[in-house]
């Protein structure tokens, strides 16, 4: 299946959770916050939530500004 | 000393902070420079911005909320960069997850690239939508008396007029008009945006604002953590001439010394 994750196409293989997409991006235990489809994830949760074809994903972090 | 007002901390929502001086993170060479600067400044609160994680580089790269950590200061998420209410929404709710359910916020709704001007309208929806979501919301606006007083009744606990426009440094253009945010609001109101040295800083306080937000007036002065010690000298002078209650101006003049004894009289 193919989501959409920060603004860019990317193809997952099989069933992924939430959990399952950070690790593979190497970032497991860093500081971020994740949307799908424009809703909140809390962290609590990254575990349950599957992944679905065509999902949004967004997933930030704290950066410099003012 | 004893005639020495004690002053009252800053209390944002129920908040107190002892520093008036609230200060961003952008635009720094590096975080070692970013740490410096924000500790010389004194500054409780500290403002950061929220976007997309870099996906594919180093995960070891070093993050913002370990050089600023929330456990030594308030972290102040900002919606910079939002230019409609949804999006500064979406982004303040990121950033309740990301702060564990903190719930200050500093909403700004941008109205054009080139100003970088808060779009009133866009801002005043933002701000009922997170107020009624449990935000506390300090948000930037333009200095426009009404529109501070429509912001506050919506429920936001700081009113952030401009001073000049976002990183222009051109200090209070219009102090005539931050007098009458003054006189009639209620809640807190600070000088976000436009300061450019310590000056413009110390004027804002003498006014009696509650305190002033900055970043780039200390990023980009040459030496960072110099100016950001001079800030912060320059907002606690302001607040004390504030509270000492400046002389009254007078057309005429007014000798210091007597005259009775004077060696020619």
């Amino acid at each position: 299946m193919l989501i959409q994750l920060n603004g860019e196409p990317r193809p997952l293989e099989g069933d992924s959770t939430l959990t399952n997409l950070v690790e593979s991006l190497g970032l497991t235990g860093r500081r971020i916050a994740i949307e799908v489809n424009e809703e909140i994830v809390p962290r609590s949760q990254h575990g349950q939530m599957r992944l679905n074809d065509g999902d949004r994903v967004e997933i930030v972090h704290a950066i410099g500004g003012g | 000393m004893s005639q020495l007002i004690q002053d009252t901390p800053l209390i944002v929502a129920g908040r107190p902070f002892a520093s008036r001086l609230l200060v961003g993170t952008g635009k720094y060479r590096d975080f070692d420079e970013t740490v410096a600067a924000i500790e010389a400044s004194g500054a409780d609160v500290v403002t950061f911005a929220v976007r997309r994680t870099n996906l594919g580089q180093n995960p070891d790269e070093p993050n913002l909320l370990d050089a600023i950590p929330p456990s030594r200061y308030t972290l102040l998420p900002n919606t910079a960069g939002c230019y409609t209410a949804k999006d500064a929404v979406r982004t303040c709710k990121l950033a309740r997850e990301l702060l564990d359910g903190h719930n200050l916020v500093k909403l700004e709704v941008l109205g054009d690239e080139k100003t970088l001007y808060p779009n009133v309208v866009e801002t005043l929806a933002a701000a009922e939508t997170l107020v009624n979501d449990g935000f506390d919301v300090m948000v930037y606006t333009s200095d426009d008396p009404i529109v501070a007083k429509e912001l506050e009744k919506r429920g936001c606990c700081a009113v952030m007029p401009l001073g000049s426009l976002i990183g222009s440094g051109n200090g209070l253009l219009n102090p005539a008009t931050l007098a009458l945010i003054l006189e009639h609001a209620e809640v807190p109101v600070l000088v976000d945006a436009g300061i450019g040295t310590a000056s413009d800083a110390a004027l804002a306080m003498e006014m009696g604002c509650d305190g002033v937000l900055m970043n780039s007036a200390i990023a980009h002065a040459r030496h960072p953590v110099m100016m950001a010690n001079a800030m912060r000298k320059a907002i606690e002078a302001g607040r004390e001439a504030f509270l000492a209650e400046r002389m009254p101006r007078r057309q005429s003049a007014s000798p210091s010394s007597p005259f009775a004894g004077r060696i020619n009289a």
